[in-house]
C-alpha cells in the first residue's frame, strides 16, 4: 500500500482541526470496507489519513418511536441490523443495511461511509431519503444540517467541502400507523451490489396514505425520489390498484444506464417490482 | 514515515510492535507477529480468508490498518483452540475432512465461531448465511455446513436445495 501518515484523533474538534485547510491529500477513514481498497489499487493518493476509530460520538445511536433517532456516522451496518429498536421502528435502514457485504464488512462498514462514498448503489441511502433524515456535518465554522435527499451531487460525490466532517443522520419519527420496506434485486444474495434498489415508506389515516415516500438506487447518478408516484397515492386508499398504478409511475423517475449488472430496460422493469413490492411490505407494516 | 507503537491484546496476550502507518492489521499479524493462520486471498474484503474477531466481532482484516487495532483484542484462529484442546467446531472440521486445500479453512472456523457466541443453536440456513463471506475454491461448503451443524448440535438438513 502506498505510504501515508495516520492520525488518530479522539474528538469531533481535534477531527476538524486535522481537515482545516486540506484537500483531498486528507482523506477519513471510518469502515475503511471502501476506502482500503480504494487506497490499495491507487484510485486515492493521500498523504494523511484520519482515523476516525477513536471519536466515540461518531458511534452514538439513541433515540425512541416518539423522538426518533440520531445515527452516528460510524455506527456499523451490523449494529443497525441487529438492533432492536432500529428493526421495529426503522424497518427499511435495518433491511438496507443487512444486506450490505457479508458479515466481515458489516462488522467494519459504517452507515456515513457508504453515503459518503456515495456510490449510486449505495443499500442505505434509500431508506434515509424515505425517512427524510437529514445529515448532520461539522465543519471549523460550526454545524449544518443537510437533507439526505439533498446529500449527493453525481457519482462519488457529496456535497461535503474537504474540511467538513459528516457527524451524524437525525432521523425523525415515522409517527403511528408508519411502515417501511427496502429490498433489492442482485444475482447473488450476499456480497453483491444493488441492481436496483427501492425504499418505500408509508403513514396510514383513517384508512388512507397520509404520507409516502419512495426513493430508488442505483437508477441515476444519486439516489432519487419517485415524487410522482408519491403524489398519486397521497390521500387514496392503498389498494393494490393504486399500489400497481404508482409503481408504474415511479419507473419515469429512473434515469438508468445499462451496464455490467444490468441494461436500462432491465432495471426500469425492477424499479415497477420492487416498487409495488416495497409499498405492499411498507402497508402490510403499517396496518400491522 | 515514523513507524508507530501498537499496543492490543491478541490471543489473550498483551502484545506491543512497531509498525507502520500504513500496514494492515492482517500483514501486523502475519509479517510482525508470525501468526499466519489468517491468509491474504483477494485483499479487498471479498474473500474472508484473513477473517479474525476484534473485540470479539468478525471482521476481514485485510480492511483494518494495524493501528485501527489499537487498545483493542484481536483473537486469530490460532487463539481459538485454549491450552491445545480445539473447540467442538473444529474437532467437527476434522472429523469431517472439511479441509481440501485449507486455505480458507481459518477464516471458516473464525466465522463459525462467531456465529456459535451469538446463537449456539443456528438453523442450516442461518449457518449459510454466517460462511457467506467466505469462499472456498474446493467448494466444500457441505461438509461444513454438516461440521458446524454438529458441533452445534442441530440437524444439518442436508437435503436442503436452498444456497447462502
Amino acid at each position: 500500500m502506498r505510504r501515508f501518515e495516520l492520525i488518530t484523533p479522539g474528538s469531533i474538534d481535534d477531527c476538524l482541526r486535522a481537515l482545516k485547510g486540506r484537500g483531498t491529500e486528507v482523506q477519513l477513514l471510518a469502515g475503511g470496507t471502501d476506502l482500503l481498497p480504494q487506497l490499495k489499487n491507487g484510485l486515492i493518493k493521500p498523504t494523511t489519513v484520519v482515523d476516525l476509530s477513536g471519536v466515540a460520538e461518531l458511534r452514538v445511536l439513541e433515540g425512541d418511536a416518539q423522538r426518533g433517532f440520531r445515527v452516528g456516522a460510524a455506527v456499523t451496518a451490523r449494529a443497525l441490523e441487529r438492533d432492536a429498536r432500529v428493526r421495529a421502528i426503522y424497518p427499511a435502514l435495518a433491511e438496507s443495511a443487512a444486506l450490505v457485504g457479508s458479515i466481515q464488512i458489516r462488522n467494519l462498514a459504517t452507515i456515513g461511509g457508504n453515503l459518503c462514498n456515495a456510490a449510486p448503489s449505495a443499500d442505505m441511502a434509500p431508506p434515509l431519503v424515505a425517512l427524510e433524515a437529514e445529515a448532520v456535518v461539522a465543519s471549523g465554522g460550526g454545524r449544518r444540517r443537510v437533507p439526505v435527499a439533498s446529500f449527493f451531487s453525481g457519482v462519488r460525490r457529496t456535497v461535503l467541502a474537504p474540511d467538513e466532517l459528516l457527524v451524524e443522520f437525525v432521523i425523525p419519527a415515522p409517527g403511528p400507523r408508519s411502515g417501511g420496506a427496502y429490498l433489492r434485486h442482485t444475482p447473488r444474495r450476499e456480497l453483491d451490489i444493488a441492481v436496483v434498489g427501492v425504499a418505500s415508506q408509508v403513514t396510514l389515516t383513517d384508512g388512507v396514505c397520509a404520507k409516502v415516500r419512495i426513493a430508488l438506487a442505483a437508477v441515476a447518478p444519486t439516489p432519487v425520489r419517485a415524487t410522482a408516484a408519491e403524489q398519486a397515492l397521497a390521500g387514496q386508499p392503498l389498494t393494490p390498484q393504486a399500489i400497481t398504478r404508482a409503481a408504474d409511475l415511479a419507473v419515469e423517475a429512473a434515469r438508468p444506464i445499462s451496464d455490467q449488472r444490468g441494461s436500462a430496460e432491465f432495471r426500469r422493469h425492477l424499479v415497477r417490482i420492487l416498487t409495488r413490492r416495497t409499498l405492499a411490505q411498507a402497508l402490510a407494516r403499517a396496518s400491522g | 514515515m515514523a513507524k508507530q507503537i501498537l499496543k492490543c491484546t491478541v490471543n489473550g496476550e498483551a502484545v506491543e510492535a512497531l509498525v507502520q502507518p500504513y500496514l494492515t492489521l492482517l500483514d501486523a499479524l502475519r509479517e510482525e507477529l508470525g501468526l499466519t493462520g489468517p491468509k491474504e486471498g483477494c485483499g479487498t474484503g471479498d474473500c474472508g480468508a484473513c477473517s479474525i474477531h476484534l473485540d470479539g466481532h468478525l471482521v476481514a482484516s485485510c480492511l483494518v490498518l494495524a493501528m485501527q487495532a489499537r487498545g483493542r483484542s484481536v483473537t486469530t484462529i490460532e487463539g481459538l483452540a485454549r491450552g491445545g484442546t480445539l473447540t467442538p467446531v473444529q474437532e467437527a472440521f476434522v472429523r469431517h475432512g472439511v479441509p481440501q486445500c485449507g486455505f480458507c479453512i481459518p477464516g471458516v472456523l473464525m466465522a463459525a465461531a462467531a456465529l456459535l457466541d451469538e446463537n449456539p443453536k443456528p438453523t442450516p440456513e442461518e449457518i449459510r448465511y454466517a460462511i457467506a463471506g467466505n469462499l472456498c475454491r474446493c467448494t466444500g461448503y457441505t461438509t461444513m455446513i454438516t461440521a458446524i451443524s454438529e458441533a452445534a448440535g442441530v440437524a444439518a438438513n442436508r437435503g436442503s436445495a436452498r444456497g447462502a
